[in-house]
């Protein structure tokens, strides 16, 4: 596996299937008597949060602190051109600090790049979501989910069908969740008005549809993305009415899926209009598993790339 | 010793002659060895030259921003890259755009003495695209402005585009556009293509370069005016050039030495130097701009040196600054891209970089052939030699280059500037 964790395509195949297979035992072992595993003790990991993003940076916390590592949270307000510090010096700061591990989430694209290629830091760097680029933990916690539901915890996703809908144009989860399927062997179609279908979408290892209503039968995974309500003021769609009764999951389109199907969505919500309550709270509802399971995959991303004591070592 | 002998030198990769400059102008051109007194003999064994090139699009940042660059520090390093004359753009602090800041930077250049610097004058006044500028005024300053250009930001207002174009008639001016639809590019930070859309970077499409240039030849051509189009960037633009062309429209286009180079992939690093305006293009768009620029399509190549501090590239790229300093490695970037590739001859690359720079900027005293009574403006270098462009030889005040570390064709061995030598040995001689 690679030093840093950027984009989901820095994942290969071997790479994916054992941080999901990692993230099944260290889930068991953390249900179990043991809540804590000293495997990180005496190892930092800083979460660097230029943005506000409460469930990912406790995710990653949670998932440090029951690996036993100290965590600083770091929030920086605003980038380089806004007042404030630079990247750079940021990154000098944490590494005078000794970080073993930087979890970057950022509103620029590329951001977490910058830091692991800059040599400004010594350990390893976690994308935690950059701008409108990728967000690999919560592709790998996705399939995670996935995997879980409908591959009885085992091996890889071959085959399993998967829409994503909404926003694909400025959404990080779509993009890492499209590589790091297609890695896994998901078939997978993208959902969108075609104003919110990133440029080239065609060249994707992906399907693509305008709509949504022929593409739920045959769903078996059904990710939701959040669409904000202010993509309107850039023509993108005429109103929120109109987006959410093409691409919106109301309880009728629910109804549709078939009894096995998943709904996923990587949060926060817009109830009501790319997803209704109803189908948000629904029996096929995965939600709030997403975000359980989101521990469990960042602790074995952070247990993989910060090389912790062996699993069977410690829990002996 | 006031002249200089060029022993045995191939003008243009023609025949080796003998080339004697004096008194600011080429004295004598002979295929016999020429045996003068009193002047300096420099052995130009396996040497090209070629008439001093000319720059139509360079940032010296004076007057405002200094610590990226100074007339003197661009200039300098426009002679190292084989420069005579260099255009300087209008978007300085205060912006270029009357007689005062324009005859201030001519000023300075004269004082600073490595290339003619002649100044660019703002289209409209502050570049705010809503008011034109002392057009006039400029033309008829000291520095005797004949390119008028927003650069840096599109003259979008059809109305002003189309007066500005009308106005300059008058003076044998002409109107440098930088071609970019605003509302197409708002927050743009690459090219639009597959690249853009996986790095989840905002795109700068071809359409909003090729929809103002299509736009501008028609506007050209309903007056009666001549138009330049600056740093032309998409094989749409070299079509839409070249249709123009055929029409009799009267346009003339530049193309960069790094979009004839490198291409959007580079974006994958997200490193900041890269980030350059027009972006840098698809592979089709490069061989598209190779062919324009071999066939005559496009006029020129022009550096569109844009230097910046380091703190403002060493950054996250959507808060970087656009553009790369470019000066002292064009001539090398078009050897590799234009003459090792064969598409063009020395003789074209000095049409491109000499003749027809010089035409569009309407600068009588430079771009003369190599010839008898000429003045002696004139580039000496080593096609076969290396260079490997290094912070240590970057006369740039900034060292925001794409090309740093990278090892090009050509070395420049001297550089004259109406007969005195402004570089010897590919160092500044001054």
């Amino acid at each position: 596996m690679k030093r840093h964790l950027l984009s989901a395509s820095d994942l290969s195949y071997e790479d994916a299937v054992l941080i999901l297979d990692t993230a099944e035992e260290l889930a068991k072992l953390v249900d179990g008597p043991v809540k804590k595993l000293p495997t990180l003790r005496g190892r930092t990991v800083v979460n660097l949060f230029y943005e506000d993003s409460t469930r990912t940076r406790i995710s990653f916390e949670a998932a440090a602190k029951r690996l036993s590592a100290d965590v600083i949270n770091f929030t920086a307000k605003g980038s380089s051109v806004s007042k404030g510090e630079s990247l750079k010096d940021t990154a000098l700061t944490l590494q005078a600090m000794g970080a073993d591990a930087v979890i970057v989430r950022h509103s620029a694209s590329g951001a977490a790049h910058q830091l692991a290629a800059s040599g400004w830091i010594a350990g390893s760097v976690i994308n935690a979501g950059d701008g409108t680029h990728e967000h690999p933990s919560q592709a790998l916690l996705d399939a995670f989910t996935m995997r879980r539901h409908l591959r009885d915890s085992k091996g890889d996703l071959a085959g399993v069908r998967v829409t994503i809908v909404g926003d694909v144009l400025h959404s990080r989860v779509a993009r890492s969740n499209v590589l790091l399927l297609a890695t896994l062997g998901a078939e997978v179609t993208l959902v969108a008005p075609p104003t919110l279908m990133p440029f080239g979408v065609e060249q994707w290892p992906c399907e693509i549809s305008y709509d949504l209503d022929r593409v739920l039968p045959r769903t078996e995974a059904l990710m939701m993305l959040r669409v904000q309500g202010e993509r309107m003021n850039n023509a993108f769609f005429p109103s929120m009415r109109e987006y959410s009764r093409g691409y919106g999951l109301d309880d009728k389109r629910a109804s549709a899926l078939s009894p096995e199907a998943i709904v996923m969505h990587p949060g926060p919500m817009n109830r009501g209009l790319e997803i209704s309550a109803g189908a948000a709270d629904g029996l096929r509802s995965v939600i709030v598993e997403q975000v359980a399971n989101g521990v469990s995959v960042r602790m074995a991303i952070l247990y993989l790339l910060l090389g912790g004591a062996s699993i069977e070592e410690v829990s002996l | 010793m006031s002249g200089y002998l060029l022993r045995g030198v191939s003008v243009l990769g023609e025949d080796r002659v003998d080339v004697l400059i004096d008194g600011g102008i080429i004295s004598e051109v002979s295929k016999k060895p020429l045996a003068p007194t009193g002047v300096r003999t420099i052995d130009c064994d396996g040497l090209i030259a070629m008439p001093g090139l000319v720059d139509l699009h360079t940032h010296l940042r004076e007057p405002g921003r200094e610590d990226s660059e100074t007339v003197e520090s661009g200039s300098a390093a426009a002679a190292l890259g084989g420069f005579a004359a260099i255009h300087a753009m209008a978007n300085t602090n205060p912006v270029a755009d009357t007689a005062g800041v324009v005859e201030q930077v001519y000023r300075l250049g004269r004082e600073a003495g490595w290339c003619d610097v002649r100044p660019v004058g703002a289209v409209t006044v502050g570049l705010q695209g809503t008011q034109l500028a002392e057009l006039a005024a400029m033309a008829h300053s000291a520095a005797r402005v004949r390119v008028f250009s927003d650069d840096g930001t599109c003259v979008a207002d059809p109305i002003l585009m189309r007066r500005a174009l009308e106005y300059v008639k008058a003076f044998d001016g002409v109107i440098a556009q930088h071609a970019q639809e605003p509302r197409l590019t708002e927050d743009a930070q690459m090219n639009e293509g597959f690249v853009s859309s996986q790095l989840g970077l905002r795109g700068w499409p071809a359409v909003a370069e090729e929809s103002i240039i299509s736009r501008d030849v028609l506007l050209a051509e309903h007056v009666g005016s001549r138009l330049h189009v600056c740093h032309v960037s998409t094989a749409g633009s070299v079509e839409i050039v070249r249709w123009a062309k055929s029409r009799g429209v009267m346009v003339t286009a530049e193309v960069t030495p790094h979009h004839l180079l490198l291409t959007d992939e580079l974006a994958r690093s997200y490193d900041p130097r890269y980030k350059v305006n027009p972006p840098l293009r698809r592979d089709e768009d490069v061989q598209a701009l190779r062919q324009g620029l071999a066939d005559g399509t496009i006029d020129a190549v022009a550096t569109d040196h844009a230097p910046h501090p380091l703190e403002d590239k060493e950054c996250e790229w959507s808060s970087a600054a656009f553009g790369m300093i470019g000066l002292q490695s064009a001539l090398s970037v078009v050897q590799t891209a234009m003459i090792e590739t064969g598409l063009m001859t020395w003789a074209e690359v000095s049409d491109r970089m000499s003749t027809r720079p010089a035409r569009i900027g309407s600068l009588r005293d430079h771009g003369r052939p190599i010839a008898v009574g000429e003045p002696a403006h004139v580039v000496l270098l080593d096609p076969r030699g290396k260079s490997v462009f290094t912070l240590e030889g970057n006369a740039s005040k900034s060292r925001n280059s794409p090309f740093l570390g990278m090892e090009l064709h050509g070395r420049i061995e001297a550089t004259f500037l109406r007969g005195r030598a402004t570089v010897l040995d590919g160092k500044l001689a001054g």
